[in-house]
Parts: C-alpha cells; structure tokens; sequence
C-alpha cells in the first residue's frame, strides 16, 4: 500500500481514527478492570485493617464511620471481638508527602496507644520516601505501642521523638502529619 | 537484514542509555535499585515491543505531518492499559512497579524507536528491534541500579551486605549523574574494543 499524502483531510481523519480507536480501547478496557481493580483495592485496605488491629471477628469495612478533617475525609473503622472492642483502624491522609498526598491505615487500641500502622496509597520516591513501608524499613516498627501524648510525633530534626528516614525528612514528617491527624480526630470522636 | 544483529545492537552498539542517550529520565529517576530499574526496564520493554508492532502495522496509514501525535496516542494507550490490567489483576506487581508505569508514555526510547525504526521498517523486523532495544534498555537500567544500591544503600537486589547507611550520594538524583557518567566510559571501552 503506498504511503499517504500529507492533505488537510488525510491527517485530520488519521488523527481522529486513531484517537478514537485508542479512546474505544481505553474505555472498554476502564470496564472491564473497574471491579477487578475495585475489589483488590478493598482486599489491601481490609489487608491493611486486619495488619494494624489484628484478631478481630468483625467486618470492620462494614462499620465504617466517616469524618471530615481538613478538607478531606477520614475513615474509622471499628474492629470487636466478640462485645470486646479491640481498637480502630483510621484510614488517615496527608498532603505533605514529596509527592503530594498519601495513605495510611492507623490502628490504635482503646486506650488510644498506636498498635501498628501501614501505608495504603503513596508516590513517594522509589528507593528513599517508600522505606515508610513495612516491608522495605524499620521506620514504621518505631510507632508500635507508643501514645500519641508521650510520644512526640515529630522527627528529631524538629525536636520530636520519631528517628526519619535517612534522606526523606519530608516524606517522615508527611508521615507524623498523618498520624497526627488521625490521633487528633480520634480524640474529637471520643469526646 | 540479519535479524541476529538486529537483536544484538541493542545491548552495546546502539545500546539506548549508554550510546544513544535516550530515555536518561526514567534511568536517573527510577535507578535507586537494581530491582527497580529491572522492573521500570521490563515495564518498558512491553510498551516497546507493543508500540513498535503496532506503529509498523499502520505505517502506511498516517501520514508523515502528523505521525508523531499519532505515534504518542499508540503509546500512551498502551501505557495506560498495561497500567489498568496490572492494577485490577496483579495488585502485588502494581504494588511494585505501579509508580513508574506513566514514566514510560514521557521515554523517549519508545518514541525513538517508533520514529527512527517501526516506521520504515517491516513488522517482523520492528518486533526484534522492539525486544532487543527493550532488553539493552533493561540490562542498562539494572546495572546502574545495581551500581547505585552497592555503592548507596550496601545492599543487592535488596539484600543488605553491610549495616548502616553506605555512601548516601548514590542513592541520591547527583549519584545517577556520577555513576552513569563512569557507566558510560565502561561502555565505551567495551565498544572501542569491539570495533
């Protein structure tokens, strides 16, 4: 087949053939992962409840209790065993990360001490600011058992009492923010 | 054309990151470790061989005035379903690669090669220069995450060597710099030596 002239309507209707193909395809495959990718999100998050408060029997994702904090939302979920209340997991968020916001899930027991905490959704740079990870460093390990009032959440640098991440000062801070925050609103709720 | 040499060129004498220079921000940014760079490599080499086949398919269709655009929606399609498909069936892969798969659209490499090759070249031919420019670009890629995570962090592939912090500049944006900068007289040698 020889090659096409370069004509005001040649390229007008290559150009619109090929976007429109392209849109088709990216709709219908938007479709079909839309619960795919739905359902493994809710996995993660019910992972990341079942890491940060475990040994309940409840459906904590079913329990959920919506508050709204600095412009965006905060999500409690409650986790019992039985009539024994284990503690809540917050799904808690900042926007001070090096690359804007991110995710975490808190888990904090009833007395308000921090069980255990893990990140559900971030950008931060690879191989620096996603040490915050469980997986990838210790970092997170220091919170474990601490209260959120002896425990000053704050790095070191800023006469805190949290060790950051070498070379991601930003990405820790981002991470005390949100736990602060998720602290803060658990008070309110209680109160 | 010897499809052999084709395939080949790919590695050393038309090696994308230590020859032609291209695709230098994915390989500075992503390089922190060799796992990393394998996996922004491979991510790549499938948007590559795909782009490739694709743009050889339809050459004769487009024409020249307005084959670049043409060339960028083929790829960032690809890029954007690779993205959808990985996050909704391979959550743990996307886990691991999902930050570096929209990098891919902005690579130069993949355009490079749709431009300079996929489009005055037979489907076949652009399917081997798709895999082994893909397979070059990750071989590079690897090798200065290796180079970085030994040197900045003490550890390979993730696995820690020595305690404590190494030598932190490598793992910071001036260590790509330094450590692809030597990469590339290495290169050198080895393709001077060659010729």
């Amino acid at each position: 087949m020889a090659k096409k002239e370069s004509t005001f309507l040649t390229m007008v209707t290559t150009l619109f053939v090929i976007t429109l193909v392209a849109a088709g395809l990216l709709g219908s495959v938007f479709a079909l992962t839309k619960e795919p990718i739905r359902l493994a999100e809710l996995k993660k998050k019910n992972e990341a409840i079942r890491v940060v408060v475990p040994g309940f029997d409840n459906e904590p994702s079913q329990e959920v209790q919506k508050v709204y904090v600095d412009g965006d939302t905060l999500y409690f979920y409650l986790a019992r065993k039985g009539d024994e209340i284990l503690g809540t997991a917050v799904e808690t968020f900042t926007n001070e990360g090096f690359s804007g916001e991110f995710k975490l899930m808190v888990g904090f027991s009833p007395d308000g001490s921090i069980i255990d905490i893990a990140v559900i959704k971030h950008a931060e740079t690879p191989g620096l600011g996603d040490k915050m990870e469980r997986d990838k460093s210790d970092f997170s390990v220091q919170f474990t058992g601490k209260h959120p009032e002896s425990f000053n959440l704050a790095v070191k640098k800023d006469r805190g009492d949290v060790d950051a991440i070498t070379a991601s000062t930003v990405t820790s801070r981002a991470y005390c923010d949100a736990v602060q925050r998720a602290y803060n609103a658990l008070v309110e709720s209680q109160n | 054309m010897n499809q052999w040499k084709n395939f080949s060129k790919g590695f050393i004498k038309e090696n994308a990151v230590f020859v032609l220079f291209l695709g230098l921000c994915p390989t500075l940014g992503v390089t922190t470790s060799a796992i990393n760079g394998l996996g922004m490599g491979l991510a790549t080499t499938f948007v590559l061989v795909m782009s490739n086949l694709v743009v050889s398919l339809v050459k004769n269709m487009i024409p020249d005035k307005v084959r670049i655009p043409a060339f960028i929606v083929i790829i960032a399609t690809f890029v954007t379903v690779v993205e959808l498909v990985m996050k909704g069936y391979v959550p743990v892969l996307f886990d691991a690669l999902g930050l570096f798969i929209p990098l891919i659209v902005v690579n130069c490499v993949v355009l490079g090669r749709a431009e300079a090759f996929a489009s005055k070249n037979t489907v076949w031919s652009s399917l081997v220069d798709g895999t082994g420019m893909g397979f070059g670009f990750t071989m590079a890629l690897t090798v200065l995450g290796a180079v970085r995570e030994i040197l900045g962090s003490g550890a390979f592939f993730g696995m820690k060597m020595i305690s404590g912090d190494a030598m932190l500049l490598f793992i910071l944006p001036p260590g790509a710099f330094i450590a692809l900068g030597y990469l590339i007289v290495l290169a050198n040698m080895i393709k001077e030596k060659n010729t």
